[in-house]
């Protein structure tokens, strides 16, 4: 009898701390999005192998789909969960941002040309000049936060209105087309892989973030400083410098989204590349169970955040709901989930499981 | 109700978990009056004045105001300010971008329909009687601290108030400001308005008082005319130390003895900060326990967080060891083996989201690099190594530092820089607001420490804990040192004379 009311105690603690974990909204909402799938229609989890138009072999299906096209988020919200935990604020400059970082790889790669036949530089250094620039504008953002003390969405609203402006300038305005096959490589499949290469840059960019925080006290002083600014300075820490980081290091991810962007497409459309991403980026965070207040962070669940997004909207068009209708759907999914997500809906499943397991040794 | 009364407060209580913030307090406010209402941290001075404007609500006693027959109830600031009674708060609470006219108005009407043209000839009348230099157009963030604190007692004062209450008002202006504040505060006393002053300087109650109320633990000390009580008088009331007790003082007191030619471990000269202290100099040696004192506000801290580069350091120097130092920011001071506890453990101690062990490892990790974060065995290694030594009760070393208790928060912050191994620390207030068992264990460690060698600052607010830990006093008053006592000098009435200052 013992063992069996132990048994039962430690269910509902289990499921109490099950519900306490921050990890537990971002896999909710997934579970929840997995099984209205395999209800509503099995076969979205069909993958199948086949040769696609380049006459490469790969695996499509809306698995894959959400795997490839989850991949920019998943970066952006790796930079954008540590600028919420350090500024306390979000980044909204990042879709124009990621405009100007693939402006700057096409202007590399095509030189004064639009339409080259080779390519101009190695993509490689195409990337890496990116790179450098996306984080001169993400420095931009960081100091107007960091030593300026601005609101980082005011801080951010001016690279989110002028970003795109800027992008087209770097090309004169003109919309350069990438021949060369190679460079639709990162945004699509290598030869012989059936597997999307985002989803590996991706991967690359999550393990570059794990081994920073395992190796360095990134971690560490990124939630010192967000959650408590005075006291990590009289520690030692320059909380300016912190967040000024968290800025660079946003940008650093808007370059590598960028690549993958651009080469989606092996062009660019200034107005429409990543319009509206940085919304996602924050729900990804924000779906993670980040605080948007700042402090404490958890980079899986805000990874696993970016994810779910993507989920909801590949199911979205799979239910063939017009793109330009899509944004009302995925709010009213985004409102349902974050709801259930709540601590105080938490609360109250909490108090309910421990109700069934009383009930249930009565 | 007396004849002359404006305000009367009888047997006030109130009690928070745990805490009996005010025990039977009366307190009579008359027409005409200034009052200064003093007391040191914890007395109840805010919380009796919370409780009379509505912030709180009281759990027992009564309020009554002149004019009315029966006892008030307030439960809203609103309604303290409908019963006349305003407040004027250290920080403006006023907005800065609108005019001082609209600052004048804004809330007081209901109307949908405003008289713009009335409203700013109105003002200027106010301005005008109460010989404030300010136009009503002009932005109130335009003017200096001093004028819109002034419009901020204009707007009570034309609120037809009977009680004001100043609430600090003078901690954030220069001495000529402070006059012209005065001035307005006499002003409006001739027209019969009684004021409440709440103030840390002494110099200000005998300025312009005409009683004073003295607060203590939660409990009325008593209520003096100001010519009744000199200074000496009102520190020790307001420390709780009667020197008509002299009898039981003890005549113990702790020495230091410095080795023949030693060298300072911490010496300054000149040294002051935007903290807002007067140069000061100071030094400790090896082993040593001194101490600053002074009454809350007196520049105590200020003085330490100048030395830990924790404010912005304005000039003066600093030596180590004899040699001369450069620290501008607490990183510098760390760097040369400095540890600093301070005052406010929860706005500047722990990082109240973090565990105990992030939070008793973090400075030594900031010490130890970006690049070089402790495995987990090891964080976990130190972290238990402190809970055992200092007996740091927790649930586990996982556990969110803000879950502790008071007395186990601090314990971690001096886990935090004992685990710095420092050479000179700093403890600012460490034993506040904890529970008198840890308070013991505290100043039983800061002695331990010092006898290894330690060098250490101990402030505290109350005395007898100076004594028993401090073997050299720097006493301060109004942000200035105004002397440093050592050996025999060091006896309560001694400490609390020098506080006061000369007789007046």
């Amino acid at each position: 009898m013992q063992t069996k009311k132990a048994n039962k105690l430690t269910v509902s603690e289990l499921f109490g701390k099950l519900l306490s974990q921050q990890i537990f909204i971002p896999i909710a909402a997934l579970l929840l999005l997995a099984i209205f799938n395999l209800i509503a229609d099995p076969s979205f989890y069909k993958i199948t192998y086949g040769i696609n138009s380049a006459g490469a072999p790969v695996l499509s299906g809306y698995l894959m789909t959400i795997l490839d096209y989850g991949s920019e988020l998943a970066i952006l919200a790796v930079g954008m969960t540590l600028v919420t935990a350090a500024s306390g604020g979000q980044d909204i400059s990042v879709g124009a941002t990621i405009a100007i970082a693939g402006s700057v790889i096409l202007r590399v790669l095509c030189g004064t040309n639009s339409r080259p036949d080779t390519l101009q530089a190695p993509i490689i250094v195409a990337f890496l000049v990116a790179c450098v620039v996306a984080m001169i504008f993400g420095a931009f953002n960081g100091v107007l936060v960091a030593y300026f003390k601005i609101q980082p969405m005011v801080a951010t609203l001016i690279l989110f209105t002028a970003g795109r402006s800027i992008a087209a300038w770097i090309n004169n305005n003109e919309l350069p087309i990438i021949s060369d096959p190679v460079f639709s490589y990162f945004g699509g499949f290598i030869p012989g892989i059936p597997i999307p290469t985002p989803f590996f840059i991706a991967a690359a960019v999550v393990a570059v973030a794990a081994l920073a925080l395992k190796f360095t006290n990134l971690g560490l002083y990124t939630q010192a400083v967000g959650i408590n600014e005075s006291s990590s300075r009289l520690n030692g820490l320059n909380p300016a410098f912190i967040k000024f980081l968290s800025f660079v290091i946003l940008g650093l991810c808007v370059a590598v989204a960028a690549l993958i962007k651009v080469s989606r497409l092996s062009s660019i459309n200034y107005s429409v590349i990543a319009k509206d991403i940085e919304m996602d980026a924050i729900l990804a965070v924000a779906l993670g169970g980040n605080a948007l207040s700042g402090g404490k962070f958890n980079l899986t669940a805000s990874i696993m955040g970016a994810y779910v997004i993507q989920f909801l909207t590949t199911t979205l068009y799979k239910f063939n709901v017009q793109s330009d209708a899509l944004p009302a759907y995925k709010a009213v999914v985004v409102i349902f989930l974050v709801v259930i997500s709540s601590s105080v809906v938490r609360d109250y499943l909490r108090n309910i499981g421990s109700k069934i397991s009383k009930k249930g040794v009565a | 109700m007396k004849d002359k009364a404006v305000l009367e407060m009888k047997n006030i209580h109130k009690n928070f978990p745990g805490v009996r913030a005010l025990q039977g307090v009366d307190f009579t406010l008359c027409e005409g009056e200034i009052h200064a209402l003093m007391g040191e941290n914890g007395a109840g001075k805010s919380t009796l004045i919370k409780v009379l404007t509505g912030v709180y609500g009281k759990d027992e006693g009564q309020i009554f105001i002149k004019g009315r027959e029966d006892e008030i109830l307030i439960k809203s600031p609103e309604e303290a300010q409908k019963a006349g009674i305003s407040t004027v708060y250290q920080e403006i609470t006023l907005c800065l971008n609108l005019t001082v006219a609209e600052n004048m108005f804004i809330g007081r009407e209901n109307n949908v329909y405003q008289n713009w043209e009335k409203m700013n000839t109105d003002t200027t009348k106010i301005l005008k009687s109460l010989d404030i230099q300010a136009e009503a157009t002009q932005e109130l963030g335009s003017c200096s601290i001093a004028v819109q604190q002034m419009v901020a007692i204009a707007r009570a004062v034309d609120m037809e108030c009977k009680v004001l209450i100043l609430d600090e008002p003078t901690s954030s202006l220069d001495e000529q400001e402070v006059e012209k504040l005065f001035k307005l505060m006499r002003d409006l006393r001739a027209k019969g308005v009684g004021i409440i002053f709440v103030t840390h300087f002494l110099d200000q109650v005998y300025e312009v008082c005409d009683k004073i109320t003295v607060l203590r633990d939660g409990k009325l000390v008593g209520e003096y005319e100001i010519n009744d009580l000199p200074r000496v008088k009102l520190v020790s009331k307001m420390l709780g130390k009667d020197l008509d007790e002299k009898t039981e003082e003890s005549k113990k007191y702790r020495i230091y003895e410095k080795k023949s030619g030693a060298v300072p471990v911490i010496e300054t000269e000149g040294l002051y900060s935007n903290g807002g202290i007067k140069p000061f100099d100071f030094n400790i040696y090896k082993g040593e326990v001194n101490g600053f004192t002074g009454l809350l506000g007196s520049g105590r801290s200020e003085c330490v967080r100048a030395i830990f580069g924790a404010d912005g350091i304005l000039g003066g120097t600093m030596k180590k060891n004899g040699k001369t130092v450069k620290i501008t920011k607490p990183i510098d001071a760390m760097k040369n083996g400095i540890g600093y506890l301070p005052e406010d453990r929860k706005v500047d101690g722990i990082i109240g989201d973090l565990s105990v062990r992030d939070n008793i490892i973090f400075a030594l990790q900031v010490l130890r690099g970006f690049f070089k974060p402790f495995t987990k065995a090891e964080a976990n290694k130190f972290a238990d190594e402190y809970i055992k030594l200092l007996g740091i009760k927790t649930a586990s070393a996982n556990t969110p530092i803000k879950s502790l208790s008071g007395g186990n928060q601090q314990k971690c912050i001096l886990a935090r820089w004992l685990l710095t191994n420092p050479e000179y620390l700093i403890l600012d207030e460490p034993t506040r607001g904890i529970d008198i068992g840890t308070k013991t264990e505290i100043q039983k460690l800061v002695l331990k420490l010092a006898g290894e060698g330690m060098s250490i600052t101990f402030i505290s607010s109350e005395i007898d804990e100076m004594l028993g830990t401090c073997s050299r006093l720097v006493v301060m008053r109004d942000r200035k040192v105004v002397g440093e006592l050592s050996g025999e000098e060091l006896s309560q009435s001694m400490i609390m004379s020098t506080i006061a200052g000369g007789e007046k």
